[in-house]
């Protein structure tokens, strides 16, 4: 229990529309340090939207409005002007793998270059750390050269989560990271993730009830724009859920 | 139930129709397809039999005497070249610059309405106008004189919604995806367009340079008021002289001199699709380097 460890990521009245459709409203929630938050709803829940609203993509969805308050490490995002030292300490894991059009080397080695690292020593510990971390460095060592984008699904979604190692993150979205990903793959990134808990604190939206489940330490679910419950994920599998739609959604009778 | 089943692949009077309507369709269009290379070989095949004999060594290397009905075509085709390398130099950073904005930063408001509503029409003003535009703007407003420069900018203006569109539709062609995952990690806008969208988009620029060299190559109205001259025997040696060039000197040794011999004008012509064809050759293959494998 780390109850009493200030929240790495405090969120107050949060609210996000979309010219006049509302997506999220009257949000709040904290996440704490070395936790996996577990986020489940179905979908138009505003699952996504909440955590574009916590790395400031909104700047790049027209018409998108955000309203209430953010605060990731003791700063309100919607404050911060450093926009771009904001979004290098939160790593985005989308749904659909993005390995972009470089090298599979450059592909991690992107994010340090950014921020001005040109020492190919550094570069490369860094590329052989992160992607062992996300447990890719077997299959790729031999061909660090090769496209990253033409990996396969779940080998891109792997390289997705070295990447955003790279930029040695304090807090990681994963946005159903799943999706695309075979069942194997699946259960091998979640490894990782448990793992990556003593370092990192990570933001887990999943359409999968039972992953949340293996995964979360707390889980809050969504429904419809609204956060419904927040609870210990413990708990709220065994029967310790308060809100009726929470245990329908749980026991799989919509959604 | 049982005897539709058995029956299943035996086509129905529908069904023959419906592939007799296909086949129809397909030859049609194969048809209108073949079409289009008549033109193309025609052309070709006239000025290379008509045009051969006069495709001597000297007569790329010699200057024109008699008015260009004897002699060579050197300075016309250094006088091409020039213009086309100077045109390109001005329209290509200027136009991708352009569609960089367009592509990546503008917001869809009224200026960017405006910006684009500007481009569509640029593609449509006739090319006399823009020779006029051009003398008033680049020979006298400027006071380039009437120059290889003046000649050149002309151009430049005329082939650059060509640049903006090509450009802007190649790095609309990178994914989104590829951006947010930019973005995402801290990159700036910049970024994100130096590292992803322009090493990925550099094959549409290409494609739009071929576009604009076959067009400045061949373009006789913009450059005819503005630096392009009937005869001058020595080739240009910088942007404020004047020049020949060889779509110029076509139409001089095709209508304006007389006693010019009959093969003259077709091997001036089978020059000028040359040096087009040797350019877009440079510009394709670069661009297959660049492509050689697939990215994503």
């Amino acid at each position: 229990m780390v109850t009493a460890a200030p929240a790495l990521l405090e969120v107050r009245g949060l609210g996000i529309r979309y010219g006049d459709k509302v997506a999220l409203q009257g949000v709040d929630l904290q996440v704490r340090p070395n936790e996996i938050f577990g986020l489940i709803g179905p979908a138009n829940a505003g699952k996504t939207s909440f955590l574009r609203a916590i790395n400031r993509m909104d700047e790049f969805v027209p018409n998108m409005r955000v309203e209430g308050e953010v605060r990731f490490a003791g700063h309100d995002v919607q404050h911060i002007t450093n926009l771009y030292a904001l979004r290098r300490r939160i790593g985005v894991v989308f749904p659909l793998p993005v390995g972009l059009p470089l090298s599979i080397y450059d592909n991690v080695a992107l994010a340090p270059r950014l921020r001005g690292m040109r020492s190919r020593a550094d570069l490369d510990a860094i590329v052989e750390r992160c992607l062992r971390r996300a447990a890719l460095w077997d299959e790729v060592k031999d061909r660090l050269q090769n496209l990253g984008s033409l990996l396969s699904g779940g080998q891109q979604q792997r390289l997705t989560i070295a990447r955003a190692l790279s930029q040695e993150p304090a807090l990681l979205l994963l946005d159903e990271f799943s999706i695309a990903v075979d069942p194997v793959t699946t259960m091998r990134i979640e490894e990782v993730l448990k793992e990556l808990r003593q370092e990192l604190t990570i933001v887990l939206v999943t359409n999968l009830v039972q992953q949340a489940r293996r995964l979360a330490d707390r889980t809050a679910f969504f429904l419809g724009g609204r956060c419904v419950e927040i609870a210990e994920t413990e708990s709220l599998f065994s029967g310790g859920a308060k809100d009726q739609r929470t245990i329908d959604y749980l026991e799989g009778r919509f959604g | 139930m049982t005897r539709s089943a058995m029956d299943g692949f035996r086509a129905t009077a529908h069904e023959l129709r419906s592939l007799q309507a296909q086949r129809l369709m397909r030859l049609l269009f194969l048809m209108m397809a073949l079409l289009l290379l008549v033109p193309v070989l025609g052309i070709l095949g006239v000025l290379v039999v008509e045009g051969a004999p006069g495709m001597t060594w000297e007569f790329f290397s010699q200057k024109p005497s008699k008015l260009g009905a004897a002699g060579g075509i050197y300075p016309a085709l250094v006088g091409t070249v020039w213009l086309t390398a100077v045109a390109l130099m001005v329209a290509l950073p200027l136009g991708v610059a352009a569609a960089v904005y367009l592509s990546e930063y503008a917001r869809d408001n009224w200026l960017t309405r405006i910006i684009n509503m500007a481009i569509v029409n640029l593609a449509g003003v006739p090319s006399i106008v823009h020779a006029l535009f051009g003398v008033g703007a680049f020979v006298h407003f400027m006071n380039f004189g009437e120059s290889i420069l003046a000649a050149s900018c002309t151009l430049a203006v005329m082939t650059l919604p060509v640049v903006i569109v090509s450009t802007r539709e190649a790095m609309q062609a990178v994914p989104k995806a590829f951006r947010e995952a930019c973005w995402s990690m801290g990159a700036t806008r910049w970024q994100t367009i130096w590292s992803i969208v322009l090493p990925n988009s550099v094959s549409g620029i290409l494609t739009g340079l071929i576009l604009v060299v076959s067009r400045a190559v061949g373009e006789t109205a913009p450059i005819m008021f503005t630096g392009a001259v009937f005869l001058r025997l020595v080739p240009p040696e910088s942007v404020f002289d004047r020049t020949m060039a060889l779509s110029f000197h076509l139409y001089t040794v095709s209508t304006q001199v007389t006693g010019v011999p009959r093969h003259v004008p077709f091997a001036v012509a089978l020059t000028l699709i040359l040096v087009v064809l040797t350019m877009n050759a440079l510009a394709i293959w670069f661009r297959m380097r660049l492509r050689g494998r697939k990215k994503w």
